[in-house]
């Protein structure tokens, strides 16, 4: 961990709840491109968060099972490739037969403007582009990762 | 001279290696002399004594797309503007062995490169293409079985002898481990594969490249240039080993190894990985591996593309960052480039954008001097003393690799992947908080939105198009003959024979990549990822 991470998690920490976040990261489809990925699985378990992380070529439905295994508040999809709407759109309809359509669902990716409206029709609740940092995502996923029991 | 006395910030390389201000003549290690000329053993000059003076490097864009007929296009396309060679990019799953009709292709067909099912796909793509005057280099890995055949096939039934062909496939599983991610099977099977192709190709295709050696790919997860150099040596280390405990000699196989490395980056760094690199392949060939014939001692290498340097933001600047990464790779002696162009941080570039690449290599080549004279930095009391830097750098990464079990045991457990992913997050950190400069990105930014990025068409009637394809191929072909020639496959790979004849009887039945792979999937199995952080 490092103390700048911590350092900026730290206005949130009063309204934190002590259970950390649990996060799922996915790389669906057959993209092998998975440095992003890992970087934001490192930058959210550095934040203190539960961070499960799939590996690669994993089906809708394997992603859907693994959320509910790791009761993920939260499933990121990482795609590189192009393919995100029809990747996102199998995997919140697997999420959705899983019983898991709770979980917040964020995209990361080479992703044009234009498709973010179709994304967000999906489900998608962020989408997070090249030029995003990693804190960025952190700071997303600390408000946004808790929905109201 | 109080001035002069002034300590100027530190500079230390991504490479841990630290620049002085100024270089003088005593600080040129006493190896140079020893490195003789050009051509000449431990070639750091350089594998040829008289390099591009004889023959330029070879211009060798990256392309394809959709389906055959489409990348066909795009082929004739780069050899009409200057291209010398191909490098056929395959799609994701033909990449990953799966035919364009499996549920997990969906969606990907034809998106990121060439969709190929059967034999009949690659016929179409080369269909009219002179096999002796454009070199072919194919990027498949974990699918190198049935992609390889399927070239071999297409060639032999034009009459195309294969003890002439000419050409390379990436095959380099073992990095595929580490980044890039297009494995099929678990590691040993994996490279048992890739010694099937070398000895192959040894005894029938001699003059083809069958394992292209990527340092790159590492260095774009994250490797800093002197562990790039140091794993794609020790992966080719990997690779020379096991085909000598099946009895080859050096001299008879290892002139088929070849090498990809990256170019982004600091430019001096680069050029000291390069002319270190060949100094250390050269010496390890001979000294360990007892190599006599010079070919297997030389390293031959494509540097190029540099994608890892580009960024999304003012995408034009790509064009300016890339002419600089060719100028390292024209001043290292590279026999091969190719370069990512300013759109390929986020597309498959467009015509113009991968004319630009091209015109960036030419004018490079024709019009500022870079193929003026043999190893022009040579001699430099900075390149020189540098070089022998990073060659020690490289040396102690490798022997560390060596003691701690060897590179496919730090692959096999994950350790590789862990090392780079870390250091892949503290480089990404540092640019997101300035540390490291990106222009246009972390200075000198435009104010106001994230850039947008605009895609190649992606047309999902093509992919449509690709699945009726193969589904005609299917119905049409004899049906008992793929059968039988798959389970000959199966059982080759099963007693440990050879596979690549065997494969090359099932495509030239028309079964397909995901039958080829499927076959061997039966027998080997399929990898297992270690998640390591």
């Amino acid at each position: 961990m490092t103390t700048s991470s911590n350092a900026s998690s730290e206005p949130a920490a009063a309204t934190r709840p002590p259970e950390p976040i649990r996060v799922l990261v996915a790389k669906p489809g057959v993209d092998g491109h998975d440095v992003g990925a890992k970087l934001v699985c490192r930058a959210l378990m550095e934040a203190g968060m539960s961070v499960v992380y799939t590996g690669l070529r994993q089906s809708p439905e394997a992603i859907a099972a693994a959320a509910r295994e790791h009761r993920a508040e939260v499933v990121g999809l990482s795609i590189m490739s192009g393919a995100h709407l029809p990747l996102c759109e199998k995997v919140v309809a697997s999420l959705r037969q899983a019983g898991m359509d709770h979980a917040v669902l964020m995209v990361g990716g080479v992703i044009p403007a234009r498709d973010r409206e179709a994304l967000a029709a999906l489900g998608v609740s962020a989408v997070f582009g090249v030029s995003a940092t990693l804190d960025e995502v952190v700071r997303w996923v600390e408000q946004h990762g808790r929905r109201a029991p | 001279m109080s001035e002069d006395r002034e300590q100027p910030s530190p500079v230390t390389w991504d490479s841990g290696i630290a620049i002085k201000p100024v270089y003088r003549a005593s600080d040129v290690p006493q190896v140079v002399a020893a490195d003789g000329e050009p051509g000449e053993f431990p070639y750091t000059r350089g594998i040829h004594p008289l390099m591009y003076r004889k023959r330029p490097w070879t211009i060798r864009q990256y392309s394809g797309f959709g389906t055959a007929a489409e990348t066909h296009e795009r082929f004739l396309y780069l050899i009409k503007h200057g291209n010398t060679g191909l490098n056929v990019a395959f799609d994701l799953p033909t990449q990953c062995g799966l035919d364009s009709d499996d549920p997990m292709a969906e969606g990907e067909v034809g998106r990121v490169g060439m969709a190929v099912d059967t034999l009949a796909d690659i016929e179409e793509a080369f269909d009219g293409i002179d096999l002796n005057d454009i070199t072919v280099s194919l990027t498949i890995n974990g699918a190198a079985i049935p992609i390889m055949a399927m070239y071999f096939a297409m060639a032999d039934k034009r009459g195309f002898p294969l003890r002439e062909l000419r050409g390379t496939a990436q095959n380099d599983i073992l990095k595929e481990f580490i980044g890039r991610g297009t494995w099929i099977f678990p590691v040993e099977p994996s490279l048992r594969l890739v010694g099937d192709t070398i000895e192959f190709c040894a005894r029938e295709v001699p003059h083809y490249s069958p394992v292209s050696v990527c340092g790159y790919h590492i260095r774009e997860s994250g490797a800093t240039p002197a562990q790039e150099m140091a794993y794609g040596l020790a992966i080719a280390c990997a690779y020379v080993e096991h085909v000598r405990a099946r009895g080859l000699d050096v001299d008879e196989f290892a002139q088929g190894i070849s090498f990809n490395f990256d170019i982004f980056g600091n430019l001096w760094e680069q050029v000291a990985k390069f002319r270190a690199g060949r100094r250390l392949w050269a010496r390890i060939m001979q000294e360990r591996y007892g190599a006599r014939n010079p070919r297997a001692m030389q390293l031959r290498m494509i540097a190029g593309g540099g994608g890892g340097g580009l960024t999304v933001e003012q995408p034009l600047n790509n064009l300016v960052r890339s002419a600089y990464y060719a100028l390292a790779s024209a001043l290292s002696g590279t026999q091969t480039m190719a370069l990512c162009s300013y759109d390929e941080a986020f597309t498959i570039p467009s015509e113009q954008a991968a004319r630009l690449s091209l015109r960036t290599m030419q004018i490079l080549m024709l019009e500022v001097g870079a193929c003026d004279t043999v190893d022009p930095l040579a001699g430099s009391y900075f390149v020189e003393a540098s070089t022998a830097e990073m060659e020690a750098k490289i040396r102690t990464i490798m022997s560390d690799v060596d003691a701690e079990g060897g590179i496919v045991r730090a692959i096999a457990e994950g350790r590789v992947q862990a090392d780079v992913n870390r250091q892949a997050y503290e480089r990404q950190r540092r640019v997101d908080r300035g540390k490291i400069k990106k222009v246009g990105v972390n200075c000198f930014a435009d104010d106001g939105a994230e850039p947008d990025v605009e895609f190649h068409p992606y047309r999902r009637e093509k992919a449509d198009e690709q699945v009726a394809r193969l589904q005609a191929v299917r119905a049409k072909r004899d049906g008992a003959m793929v059968a039988r020639t798959l389970e000959a496959l199966a059982r080759a790979a099963r007693e440990g024979r050879n596979v690549m004849p065997a494969a090359m009887d099932a495509v030239k039945a028309y079964a397909t990549v995901g039958e080829v792979c499927g076959a061997l999937k039966q027998v080997f199995g399929t990898y297992k990822e270690p998640i390591r952080f």
